[in-house]
């Protein structure tokens, strides 16, 4: 089940929303926490089959942060699901498998950025850059 | 002991943690995301990380002892080990992970069982070093003076 945090607004800028896929949650609350020091309303899921429920119960989001490692439905399978959905949404995929060809499926999926794990305030800002210049 | 005195000994003490390779530079980002609004921010993710990571130990030690030790399972305990000590910054635990994962590819249970006990002597020292620092910080707190921001320069 989705958990909802409001994070503060620090800019006049409309409120980027994103969502964090991850099984862990020592990872979930960092990443909140990097969202909330940006200011990104942000939610969290557990696994990739709960990405895409949320996702099937009308919510949108302009960020994904998607771990490939989940039980249920992995990162990759949640990937190729969403795209498949239609959802365009920003999908960044953070992860701490190394492997080149694990890394390419995963990309293959749909995903618009790799980010290898754990993620940091400069990687979440290269993405968010990454995302500002696609729009 | 007066504050100042008391604040050397904590930028010594974790100066020494990242000089023995308990910590690195991910600890450093978890201080900086700590603020006013969020004081406590790295003691309760370092306590999430102490309580997930006994409970991972504790299921590592049950799936090894399986008549038939499922590897996939044992692989998918240490892959989680591995990414929130990464993710804390607790270096040596995440390293000795490393090598556990790669005993797990092997299936090789004698190995595995080694690499639990390496892990497990690394998440405790780790542990009891972190819990060191959060009390020198209370007691810093305590007394009335601030907690001094450190670069490390990782």
């Amino acid at each position: 089940m989705a958990q909802s945090r409001h994070a503060v607004t620090k800019e006049q800028s409309p409120k980027i929303t994103a969502l964090v896929v991850d099984d862990n949650m020592v990872n979930r609350t960092i990443h909140q926490r990097l969202l909330d020091n940006l200011g990104i309303e942000n939610e969290v899921v557990c696994n990739g089959k709960e990405a895409v429920d949320v996702h099937c119960s009308g919510k949108n989001f302009d960020l994904i942060l998607m771990d490939m490692d989940m039980p249920i439905m992995n990162g990759i399978e949640a990937t190729r699901r969403l795209r498949e959905m239609g959802i365009r949404s920003m999908i960044a995929g953070v992860s701490t498998r190394a492997m080149e060809q694990e890394i390419q499926a995963f990309k293959e999926a749909g995903l618009d950025d790799y980010q290898e794990k754990p993620l940091t305030m400069s990687k979440l800002t290269s993405i968010i850059r990454k995302m500002n210049h696609n729009d | 002991m007066e504050v100042g005195q008391m604040q050397r000994r904590l930028v010594d003490y974790t100066k020494s943690l990242f000089m023995e390779g308990f910590l690195d530079g991910q600890f450093s980002q978890l201080q900086q995301l700590q603020d006013e609004s969020n004081p406590d921010f790295v003691v309760e993710v370092v306590s999430l990380f102490f309580d997930d990571s006994e409970k991972l130990l504790n299921d590592l030690a049950i799936a090894l002892d399986q008549p038939n030790v499922d590897f996939k399972r044992v692989d998918a305990h240490v892959h989680q080990l591995k990414g929130s000590s990464s993710s804390i910054g607790a270096q040596r635990v995440k390293n000795a992970c490393i090598a556990f994962c790669n005993f797990c590819k092997q299936h090789n249970i004698e190995s595995c069982l080694r690499c639990l006990q390496q892990v497990k002597q690394e998440f405790y020292l780790v542990k009891n070093k972190l819990e060191t620092l959060f009390r020198l910080e209370q007691q810093i707190v305590g007394a009335g003076g601030s907690i001094p921001v450190m670069e490390m320069g990782f």
